[in-house]
């Protein structure tokens, strides 16, 4: 029973049901503030399916990708506010920023591994974040960025208004799972997870090592750098704060609730946790109280996270119930899952 | 096929793998023995780039390949298993292979966005160069199970399989009958041997002596870094000098 409802998650029709309760979903909200917490909580979505990229996939703890959300926000906040430029060029600039700075931390703190490169990468966001608060003539310091541009729509729609901000992030969004769910089947995905399985190995295959830690290095700080540019173009009035080495750990946070190394993953953990922060909100700094146990419970039995967890018990099950069938039934039903989970 | 002259290798004061020069013949059987600590591995780890020597030379098929790096030698057809295998355990068998074949194809980044021709056919000769693998190791019944289902002897064979997948012209095994019963190391003998069947050219340290004196072509033995014998089993068995590395600690013991 529980089978056949796993089985009916992992189809592409449920991923089509998600995508259409995303698109209705500023209907059924009851007033704008929803819609645009949602919103929020897709803009760090799309950082956090970065963080996957480097650390879920090919398994390099970053600890700057907080920094480099706010790279992404700051470039866009101060090309447009102060040197006048207006918003879409500037977006893409925040990309093409924060791809050629991953390039270049990538090619040093990649030449360290495990536990150092975690401890380097924690100390260049921290640098980030010290510069954007001492360097006032360019960043203005703790007084932040005001008089942020808003995404013009080329007259067809208005994105100040939040709604349509909100199918703004939803269609930058799914290209977002879009790729990573691309990328995962590939070749090349499949390098970063052997990578991830140990350099070692990794190198005895043939693989280059470093060309592709730093191209998953780089393809997730241009994921944080768009992430930080939508985050900017939705607050409009940026701070230092945004590279507190907290956003850090909240991204770790839900990339390890919702499935490390996982394409839905990224996804549940921050919609789920942003929304479940939003309603013990009324608790203010005492939900801790529920989180931590909630979040060491996580940890101990489902350490894979949601996704995680559920996709391994699903194949099991598959792999348990075959024997019982056909042969020829079986090899139907176990590729029949292994699509499915491809798609999920 | 492989010729490695005069190499040697020293971690600080200490000489892991001292002066050793040996040949290693296509389509053979070579073995390495020595007693632990004697730089079995270390040897490998030189072979096949993983470790800069500190000098010597190695050749494979005449080419000089000592200072490459790793994973150009690996392409050079330099296959190897580890004495453990890091695998991705919440995927299955056919999954973690697949990744064997990359050094052989060329799709970046690009092709995976724009998903081209090449992407996919490349994809295939993966999943098919995988699927070969497996049969030649004979493990094609758990393709589809998880790494983390499956038993220590068939982790071994997937270990195998995954070098076996790059195109080796030579595969380098470390300790390939470790943690296995005696029947399971009886197959991996006979996988050995198809495996030279096949044009391969295996060379493998253990430390099982029945396996590799039934089995090899020709041993070498190390100790301290140093190559103390090498020939047949026959010549090896009765080398005095292998029998004091190996039984005659009496020396040490005293000095």
């Amino acid at each position: 029973m529980l089978f056949k409802l796993g089985a009916m998650l992992m189809t592409p029709g449920a991923k089509l049901a998600l995508l259409v309760f995303a698109i209705v979903f500023p209907f059924l909200a009851s007033n704008e503030y929803q819609v645009y917490v949602m919103a929020s909580a897709f803009v760090w979505a799309i950082a956090v399916y970065g963080l996957n990229i480097i650390t879920g996939f090919c398994g390099q703890l970053n600890l700057a990708h907080g920094g480099f959300f706010a790279i992404g926000a700051y470039t866009l906040g101060l090309l447009t506010a102060d040197a006048g430029w207006s918003f879409w060029p500037a977006f893409v600039a925040a990309l093409v920023v924060t791809a050629v700075l991953g390039f270049f931390v990538g090619i040093v703190s990649l030449r360290l591994k495990e536990h150092y490169f975690a401890i380097f990468t924690l100390c260049v966001g921290f640098i980030i974040y010290l510069l954007i608060d001492k360097w006032e003539e360019l960043t203005h310091g703790p007084i932040g960025v005001r008089d942020i541009a808003e995404p013009y729509g080329f007259g067809l729609v208005d994105f100040t208004e939040t709604t349509p901000f909100y199918y703004l992030v939803l269609a930058f969004l799914v290209f977002a799972i879009w790729f990573m769910g691309r990328l995962s089947r590939s070749l090349l995905g499949r390098t970063f997870i052997a990578i991830r399985n140990g350099d070692e190995l990794a190198q005895s295959l043939g693989i280059n090592l470093m060309r592709n830690k730093v191209l998953a290095f780089v393809l997730s700080t241009t994921y944080a750098g768009l992430a930080g540019a939508l985050y900017a173009g939705m607050v409009r009035f940026i701070g230092p704060e945004e590279a507190n080495i907290v956003h850090t750990f909240d991204m770790i946070t839900y990339l390890l609730v919702g499935g490390i190394g996982t394409i839905t993953g990224p996804l549940l953990g921050t919609v789920g946790i942003v929304w479940i922060t939003q309603s013990l909100q009324f608790l203010e700094e005492y939900r801790m109280i529920i989180f931590g146990p909630l979040l060491v419970l996580l940890v101990i039995f489902f350490p894979r996270g949601i996704t995680g967890s559920f996709l391994t018990w699903m194949h099991r099950k598959a792999q348990s119930v075959a024997p019982e069938k056909k042969r020829t039934e079986s090899k139907v039903t176990t590729t029949r899952t292994r699509e499915a989970e491809n798609n999920a | 096929m492989l010729k490695v002259e005069h190499l040697t290798k020293m971690f600080g004061g200490l000489a892991a793998v001292n002066d050793v020069s040996v040949e290693f013949e296509a389509g053979k059987i070579n073995a390495i023995i020595g007693p632990n600590g004697a730089g079995k591995s270390t040897f490998f780890n030189l072979i096949s780039g993983l470790h800069q020597p500190t000098s010597g030379r190695i050749l494979l098929d005449g080419e000089d390949v000592t200072r490459m790096p790793c994973d150009q030698v690996a392409r050079l057809g330099v296959g190897r298993t580890f004495q453990t295998t890091n695998l991705f355990e919440q995927a299955t068998v056919l999954d973690n292979l697949i990744v064997g074949h990359r050094l052989r194809t060329k799709s970046g980044l690009w092709d995976v966005l724009i998903n081209s021709q090449r992407l996919q056919r490349e994809e295939k000769a993966a999943r098919d160069k995988a699927m070969e693998a497996l049969d030649f190791v004979g493990l094609t019944n758990v393709a589809g199970k998880f790494i983390a289902d499956i038993t220590q002897e068939e982790r071994k064979r997937v270990a195998f399989a995954l070098a076996l997948a790059t195109d080796p012209k030579i595969v380098l095994l470390d300790e390939p009958a470790a943690g296995i019963n005696p029947e399971e190391t009886e197959g991996f003998a006979t996988l050995m041997r198809k495996m030279v069947d096949n044009g391969l050219t295996v060379c493998l340290i253990e430390h099982k002596m029945d396996m590799i004196m039934s089995l090899a072509d020709k041993i070498m033995v190390l100790d301290h870094g140093e190559k103390i014998a090498e020939g047949t089993a026959e010549e090896v068995r009765n080398n005095p000098v292998v029998i004091e590395a190996y039984l005659g600690g009496d020396e040490d013991a005293a000095a």
